[in-house]
């Protein structure tokens, strides 16, 4: 019994891990980081993760805070901007990467209202990377405590 | 790994990104380096025992090693975008100090704008990875730590005048161009 659940629980998560691939939701980054971790550092992944998320959620505040000034200072905007497109880009959080590329173009033309619409979206991509990310630890979680091991995936070039 | 006669090579990271900190030491330390991992240019001149205002060490060459280096550090690796001092600026005061301008230096960098990589190329970076950093990239450092372990083993001055002379070319392969990262290609 308890090796036909860790089984069911094991193709659960590659499936949902290989559905973030594709939908781009993750990219490589994020089994580089998964291939960092090891017996003596389990819990790699879900350090750098959360590090991520505590980065972020600051980050986003002070987006909103310097984006709701009367004087904008795109300068300091491009700068968290170019902070968090390099947090999200080392975790491979794909989506959010984008969308703060697309942020810095339009901070670099000053446009505030194409400004405020990137900030409505990284938040959103944002939130939905941090929703899939924790379903995954979740599923991790899941599997060592029922006596598995988190399987790799296989992908082909 | 972990051959008897292997020696442990010291990297000093900078990195103002504490993700990006994790993550360095992390690659760096699988490839058995051992790691310290500092958050500005101006802490790790201080790890290094040079003065923060860079001023160039005025003692002569044998007395500035055994004053400046209670610690050895045998590659510097930094990243290029960081506030007040960013990583080009600690690339320029490394090799205009007497006894740490021979500590090969790597220079990692999140974007790839081709004038800020040949001019850290040029002006006496090793490397220049682009982030995010691979294990690829961290396996290419080994090569210039035994390159300086050699010359620490002569006279540093000549020694290190001569190799500015041999490498005016630059390698293609130093003008990083990204390699094809572990993508998942998307088909089922």
């Amino acid at each position: 019994m308890q090796n036909m659940e860790v089984d069911q629980m094991q193709r659960q998560y590659l499936d949902y891990i290989k559905s973030l691939f594709l939908e781009g939701f993750l990219d490589g980054q994020f089994l580089q980081l998964q291939q960092l971790q090891d017996e003596n550092n389990p819990d790699f992944v879900v350090e750098v993760v959360s590090l991520f998320f505590e980065d972020s959620e600051r980050l986003l505040n002070d987006l909103t805070f310097a984006l709701d000034q009367k004087g904008i200072d795109f300068k300091k905007v491009d700068a968290h901007v170019h902070q968090l497109k390099g947090s999200s880009s080392s975790i491979g959080a794909q989506r959010v990467k984008n969308c703060c590329i697309a942020f810095r173009n339009f901070c670099e033309e000053q446009n505030i209202d194409e400004c405020l619409s990137c900030l409505q979206q990284v938040k959103q991509e944002y939130c939905h990377v941090k929703n899939k990310l924790e379903t995954l630890i979740r599923l991790e979680q899941q599997i060592v405590a029922a006596g598995g091991s988190i399987p790799t995936m296989e992908f082909s070039f | 790994m972990g051959m008897a006669a292997e020696t442990q090579f010291h990297v000093l990271a900078v990195d103002d990104s504490l993700i990006d900190r994790m993550l360095i030491e992390r690659l760096l330390k699988t490839s058995s380096f051992h790691v310290t991992a500092v958050d500005s240019g101006s802490k790790a001149l201080k790890f290094l025992g040079l003065v923060e205002d860079g001023k160039r060490n005025e003692e002569p060459p044998t007395i500035a090693l055994e004053a400046n280096q209670d610690v050895e550090v045998n590659l510097i690796i930094t990243d290029y975008c960081m506030p007040e001092m960013t990583g080009y600026d600690l690339l320029r005061k490394i090799k205009e100090s007497e006894s740490l301008k021979d500590i090969p230096v790597v220079i990692m960098s999140s974007e790839n704008v081709p004038s800020r990589i040949n001019r850290c190329l040029e002006d006496g970076a090793d490397e220049f990875f682009l982030k995010p950093v691979q294990q690829s990239d961290v396996n290419r450092l080994r090569p210039h730590l035994m390159k300086s372990k050699v010359k620490d083993e002569e006279d540093h001055h000549q020694i290190s005048n001569k190799r500015k002379e041999t490498e005016e070319s630059h390698s293609p392969d130093k003008t990083r161009t990204k390699m094809e990262p572990p993508k998942v290609v998307n088909s089922s």
